[in-house]
Order: structure tokens, then sequence, then C-alpha cells
């Protein structure tokens, strides 16, 4: 058994690269999926804003670590080869989805009606209709609880850790194993992750007290 | 895909699946008590409390809401009894829920204790209003109204985040899923069966929400 030190600090602080590059991976895929989703939400077509309101129920109503189980320990079942990484990285992927598509649909749906009559009185086609007049605006409405989601997203890579993918809190518990030295690993592992959250908090609840403003005026 | 899906072994264990799923609807439930106890307390130091009680409570509240639970877990189940403090898993566990949502709830609650506007406390006043019913009929039920759909989801959340015990093996849905696991091989199937139970659980929640809402602040709001 050995000390608590400076180089088990530094693979600490090395994994959470891996903690950060997840993070990134579920953010774009799950920005890409939950544009999809809200899209599909706020459609006219019936069977689609069904599936997106299935797709939606069935991740935001079971737990992230029981998607992250189902895809790892599921996806040899049906013949794919996967690792740590690609299952961590596809179930944070569909559960940001879920969940950025949620928001963004609120999104959409706070334009006022008379926008999106003016659009289609100036007979402008669904392509041009979102992407010049409401999702501009739609935007602006996102940015704040967009960024206070990043921070659930970083705090979800955690469980990665569960099924072995060495992020920042697999590292700790990794290094708590050989030095038993609970206290200083876990303090450390937890300042990490405030320090990559919390300026992410701070910023969403400055734009979101802008936005606030803005309304007031 | 060539798989034979076997949920019998599954089905078989019902009686262990039941259990688990009874563990986890306690554990959630205990937790949500003690979490709105703490919110309680926290909402009103952080609206009407001395400057250093609100400074701790505001760190509190930044603490465990810009760290995983995972980890807050950890810090309860290895960090602590390392220091002298020796609990079971499922104390553990439990504190770790009741601390991480007490945070949670005391930023929804302050926001609905700050959404009632002034000039009503001041017409209830106007109208000779006692005390005790200004408080209940102008600030409880409104701020209870104002805030009831933010806690309950707060409540599924942390419902759907209480899986995450297992880990420390206190005894949950999950952790029953787990132990299944390990004797049956039959992983796929089983989180299948879980994944749905938690599912089901969580519209149960969702529906006895929505009728408790509608029977207690069925009222007109001010328009």
């Amino acid at each position: 058994m050995r000390t608590f030190g400076t180089g088990d600090l530094l693979f600490i602080l090395a994994a959470a690269r891996w903690t950060v590059a997840l993070s990134l991976i579920a953010f774009a895929g799950g920005a890409i999926g939950g544009l999809i989703v809200a899209l599909s939400r706020t459609s006219d077509i019936a069977w689609l804003r069904r599936a997106s309101a299935a797709f939606v129920q069935l991740f935001q109503g079971t737990p992230l670590l029981l998607q992250l189980f189902l895809i790892f320990f599921g996806a040899p079942v049906l013949g794919f080869d996967i690792n740590p990484w690609i299952a961590a990285g596809v179930a944070l992927v569909l559960n940001s989805s879920a969940f950025l598509g949620q928001i963004w649909r609120g999104c959409i749906e706070a334009i006022p009606r008379g926008q999106w009559e003016a659009a289609e009185a100036l007979s402008l086609s669904y392509r041009h209709r979102m992407r010049d007049v409401i999702l501009p605006q739609a935007v602006r409405i996102a940015i704040a609880p967009t960024v206070g989601y990043m921070v659930q997203i970083i705090k979800g890579t955690s469980l990665a850790a569960i099924i072995g993918f060495t992020e920042v809190t697999r590292a700790g518990q990794i290094i708590n194993n050989a030095t038993f030295q609970p206290l200083l690993v876990f303090s450390a592992v937890a300042v990490i992750y405030f320090a990559l959250c919390w300026p992410l908090s701070l910023l969403a609840a400055a734009i979101e007290r802008r936005h606030r403003r803005a309304l007031a005026r | 895909m060539n798989y034979d899906f076997q949920f019998g072994a599954v089905f078989a264990a019902w009686p262990l699946l039941l259990e688990g799923t009874w563990k986890t609807i306690e554990l959630s439930v205990l937790a949500m008590l003690g979490g709105l106890a703490v919110a309680i307390v926290c909402a009103w130091a952080k609206t009407a409390g001395p400057a250093p009680l609100r400074w701790l409570v505001n760190a509190y509240i930044e603490l465990i809401r810009n760290t995983p639970f995972l980890v807050q877990l950890f810090f309860f189940f290895f960090a602590l009894p390392a220091i002298g403090l020796r609990w079971s898993a499922h104390t553990a566990a439990l504190t770790a829920m009741i601390v991480n949502l007490g945070a949670y709830a005391t930023e929804i609650i302050r926001a609905g204790i700050e959404a009632i506007p002034k000039g009503q406390i001041e017409a209830g006043l106007a109208l000779n209003l006692k005390a005790h019913q200004i408080f209940r009929f102008i600030v409880l039920k409104p701020a209870l109204k104002a805030i009831y759909p933010a806690l309950t989801s707060q409540f599924i959340l942390l419902m759907l985040s209480s899986s995450v015990v297992s880990v420390i093996s206190a005894d949950d849905l999950t952790s029953v899923a787990s132990n299944l696991q390990s004797q049956t091989f039959r992983s796929f199937e089983i989180y299948i069966v879980v994944a749905l139970i938690y599912l089901a659980l969580a519209l149960s929640f969702q529906t006895v929400f929505r009728l408790v809402y509608r029977r207690t602040f069925h009222y007109p709001d001010r328009r």
C-alpha cells in the first residue's frame, strides 16, 4: 500500500480528458439527435410526433444506468462488437437526444403563433419557415437551458465508470483501491467535476439573467 | 440475429424483482421526505437567514449540483467511514440521496417562495385575515402549486438515479438485477425487464402526482 501522491493526482487529472471527450461526444451526438426529436415533436405528421414522444418517454422514464447496461450487455447479444467507449457513447448520445429534444421542443413552441402564421402567409416552405423564422428565435431562448444541460451530461459520464470506462470516477476508484485514502481521492475527483461543471452553471445562470432583463425591458 | 431470448429465468425470479421494486420505492420515498425537510430548512436559511448561513447553504447547493451523484455516493460510502463514521450501504445510500435531493429541492422551494407577489400578502392583511390564514391560503398553497411540477419531476429523476446505489451494494431493484444476472447469465433479458419496471414506476408516479395535483390545486389562477 502506498500513500496518495502527486503521481496519483496526475493519473486522475489525466483521466479527466476522457470525461471531457465523452461529454463532447454525448453533446455533439445529442445535439443532432435532439434537433431531430424537437422537430419531430413539433411536426405536423402524427406518427412522427407519436414516435418521438415514445422515444422521449422511454429515455426519460428509465435510469441512465439501465440504458448503459442494456447497450453494453445487449449489443453482443445482437451480434455487435462493443467496448465501454462505444457503449457509453451510444447510451449518452441517445439519452441526451431525448432530454435536449424535449428542452428544444419547448423553445420552439415558445415562439408566438403569429410568427408561424406570418411565415405561412408569406408561403415559406417548411424548411425556410424553420430555418429562417422559427429556429433563429428559438435558439436565443434555448442557449441558457442547453448550457445548463451540459452540466448534466458531464455528471452523467460518471456512470460510464460502472461498465469499466476509465474516466475521472473510475480513475478515482482505481487509485482508492491502491492507496486506501478515500477522503483525499474522492475529494480530488469531486473537485475536478466541480471545476468542469461550475463555470458552465454560472454561465447558464448569467445568460438566463440577461435574457430575463431583456424580456422585462 | 440468432439469439434465443429466454425470459423464463427472469420471470421465475418475480418475488425477488417485486421485493427490489418495493425497496426502490421505499428508498425514493424516504429520500424524498428527508430531502424535502432539508430543503425547507435551507430555503428558509437562504431567503431569511443571516449572511454566513446563506453563504453556507449556497456552497452546499453549488457543490452538490456540480458533482455527479455517483461521486457523492462514493464519498458517503468510502470516504466518511474512513474518518470514523461507520454505517451500512443502505444508510450511506439513503443519506447521499437525501443530501442530493435537498440541494435541488432548496432551489425549487426558494423559487416558489419568491414567486408570491408582496401585494397578495398585503391584500390578505387588508381583508383582515389572520397571520396563519395568510400563510396557509396566500403563501403556502400558491407556492406549493407553483413548485409542484418541478418538485414532482425532480422526485422521478431521484427515483431513476437511485439505481446507482446498487454500485455500493445497497439493496434496490438494480442490485436485484445484478445478482440475478450473475446467477443466470441472462443479462439482456433481465435488464430489459428491469428497465420496463422502472418505466412503469415512473409512469405510475406521474399519474399519481397528476391526480393529487388535480384534487389539491384545482382552482383558477390569477389571470
